[in-house]
């Protein structure tokens, strides 16, 4: 078990974090769970690097991101297509790709989703912080120092060579979702649907709404129709504990989707994205658009057991 | 008021919210931290996090463990059970505070508000014992009650965007203390040297929820020798 220096951080991009899947158990010491948005690619992505699925990647949003690779290492890239360059040739996503020492590593610019994820082969060397690699950037701890990547910044890996065998690995391209401007969202109704106007919920589940700039890990504003409260709902509920995919309505009707840096709310929540489209929910971007619809728990529940099929299934792939 | 039985209210394929009343008050609040510590004491296959608040408890699951069905069943259990169990007493924390000045800048506004003294205002939020009713926000923000009646204030129509680390707040019935720089609403009396969160302890938060807080006041010059 030796740790090296991996890849060395030329340009960090507009926002990039260390996450893992999360961290969990925190939450009555109000710790929100952090970790991936996108878990199913960060999942992936350290399946096909051989590492364990749970092992911290880095999640790089929208483009501009450089690195210099210092020691040969398997690296994958997945989740948001950002036109991944290794030098001068594009990169083959979602599959398992050697990087030789002293060659460059760059993500160009979105072609389509937010966020992608870089698995190295070996992991990410840094110690778990409240049993978790996952960034916490509101109290600073966890990742790299507890904040955003810096040009400067150096990742190491553990025995990266034990990795090298998995070129060319690849996860079946039919089973990788897509991305589009547009985006599909199945959805619970619930906890407080009951707060809201027959008019209310019509408008929410019809309309298209769009996503606004001012959208970070810890939730994602929609502009749109307004979603009318019941007449003697008051504009804030006693808070509570909130998880990702919950969609509350604060006092003006604009839906507010809870993403990973949240764990208490005091807006009623008229529904919450199913499991399996967290991923798709994860990789909206300012100005995509988005529609919701309605789903039973029965329907939730089956289609994050297909998703999960889907990880079970590669995993049989690959340890056959 | 308090449920007769508690309401499960879905949110989403791995979230169950336990309601138990619709009220902030402190008996309510004893009652979720009874079922909060059931459920540490008779762990259910499947929980992922639990999550408690002033009158709700978020159960958090494994979908391909559990479900929804199996979670009401054994929380309903739980819950006619966890009135009468005993449980461990909450542990009181004493908080010192240098108030006003450079820490407290919403001192005097608070003292012209009720139309009494800046003094009156520390008499008051040192005069009470608090529960706390929930930790949420930030990393280890309690949320605490009640504050006096004579001290109750709005919140900021608009929020300041930085309050420091350590700053002794109130808003309405609540008072609570930003355990790190954020913007916040709420009325800023004090500050304390203590460290609320560090998440290299264990437990990482000074306060949990259901604990007693009682805060005294010290001079500025304090503030500055107290060892962090």
């Amino acid at each position: 078990m030796d740790t090296v220096d991996t890849l060395e951080v030329m340009a960090p991009g507009p926002f990039t974090t260390i996450q893992d899947r999360g961290r969990y158990g925190y939450g009555r010491y109000g710790v929100a769970p952090s970790g991936a948005v996108d878990s199913f690619s960060l999942r992936v992505a350290n399946l096909v690097v051989d590492n364990p699925e749970n092992e911290a990647c880095l999640e790089i949003t929208l483009s501009g991101f450089k690195v210099k690779v210092l020691q040969e290492v398997a690296v994958a890239v997945t989740g948001a297509d950002l036109q991944a360059y290794h030098d001068k040739r594009p990169l083959q996503m979602w599959t398992s790709c050697i990087l030789e020492k002293g060659s460059f590593l760059s993500l160009r610019g979105v072609k389509s989703g937010c966020r992608a994820y870089l698995a190295m082969g070996g992991g990410i060397s840094l110690p778990e912080v409240l049993a978790s690699k996952s960034t916490n950037l509101s109290s600073g701890f966890g990742g790299l120092e507890g904040r955003t990547l810096r040009k400067g910044d150096i990742l190491a890996s553990t025995s990266p060579h034990l990795h090298l065998k998995t070129e060319g690995r690849s996860f079946p391209p039919a089973w990788i979702p897509a991305y589009g401007k547009k985006a599909h969202l199945r959805v619970i109704l619930g906890p407080q649907d009951d707060q809201f106007t027959e008019n209310g919920k019509r408008t929410f589940l019809n309309s298209t709404y769009h996503v606004s700039p001012d959208s970070d890990r810890t939730g994602i504003r929609l502009v749109g129709s307004i979603v009318e409260r019941s007449p003697e709902a008051g504009e804030s509920i006693i808070s509570e504990g909130v998880i990702s995919g919950t969609i509350q309505v604060p006092g003006d009707g604009q839906p507010i989707v809870i993403l990973a840096e949240l764990v208490t709310g005091g807006y009623r929540k008229i529904a919450t994205v199913i499991t399996a489209d967290l991923p798709l929910l994860g990789q909206l971007k300012p100005g995509d658009r988005v529609t919701f619809q309605q789903v039973s728990l029965d329907d939730a529940y089956r289609e994050h057991r297909k998703m999960e099929e889907r990880i079970t299934w590669f995993k049989d792939l690959i340890f056959q | 008021m308090r449920y007769q039985r508690p309401l499960f209210r879905i949110m989403g394929d791995r979230s169950l919210l336990v309601e138990l009343g619709d009220e902030i008050s402190p008996s309510l609040n004893r009652s979720v931290r009874k079922l909060f510590v059931a459920l540490m004491e008779n762990p259910i296959a499947g929980l992922v996090e639990t999550m408690p608040a002033y009158r709700s408890l978020l159960i958090t699951y494994d979908a391909l463990i559990t479900d929804v069905a199996a979670l009401t069943h054994r929380i309903e259990d739980l819950q006619g059970k966890a009135e009468d169990i005993e449980i461990p007493g909450p542990k009181t924390v004493e908080i010192p505070v240098a108030y006003g000045g450079e820490y407290g800048p919403d001192l005097e506004w608070v003292a012209q508000y009720h139309r009494i003294s800046p003094h009156d205002v520390i008499q008051l939020h040192t005069g009470t014992i608090y529960q706390v009713y929930m930790i949420g926000f930030t990393p280890g923000f309690p949320y605490m009650g009640e504050l006096p009646e004579q001290l109750a204030v709005p919140r900021r129509e608009t929020p300041r965007i930085v309050i420091p680390e350590g700053s002794v707040a109130i808003a309405q019935r609540q008072t609570g203390i930003y355990p790190v720089e954020s913007p916040g609403g709420w009325y800023v009396l004090g500050r304390t040297p203590l460290k609320l969160f560090s998440p290299s302890l264990s437990p990482p938060a000074l306060l949990e929820m259901g604990d007693r807080v009682r805060f005294f006041s010290i001079a500025a010059g304090e503030y500055k020798q107290w060892t962090r």
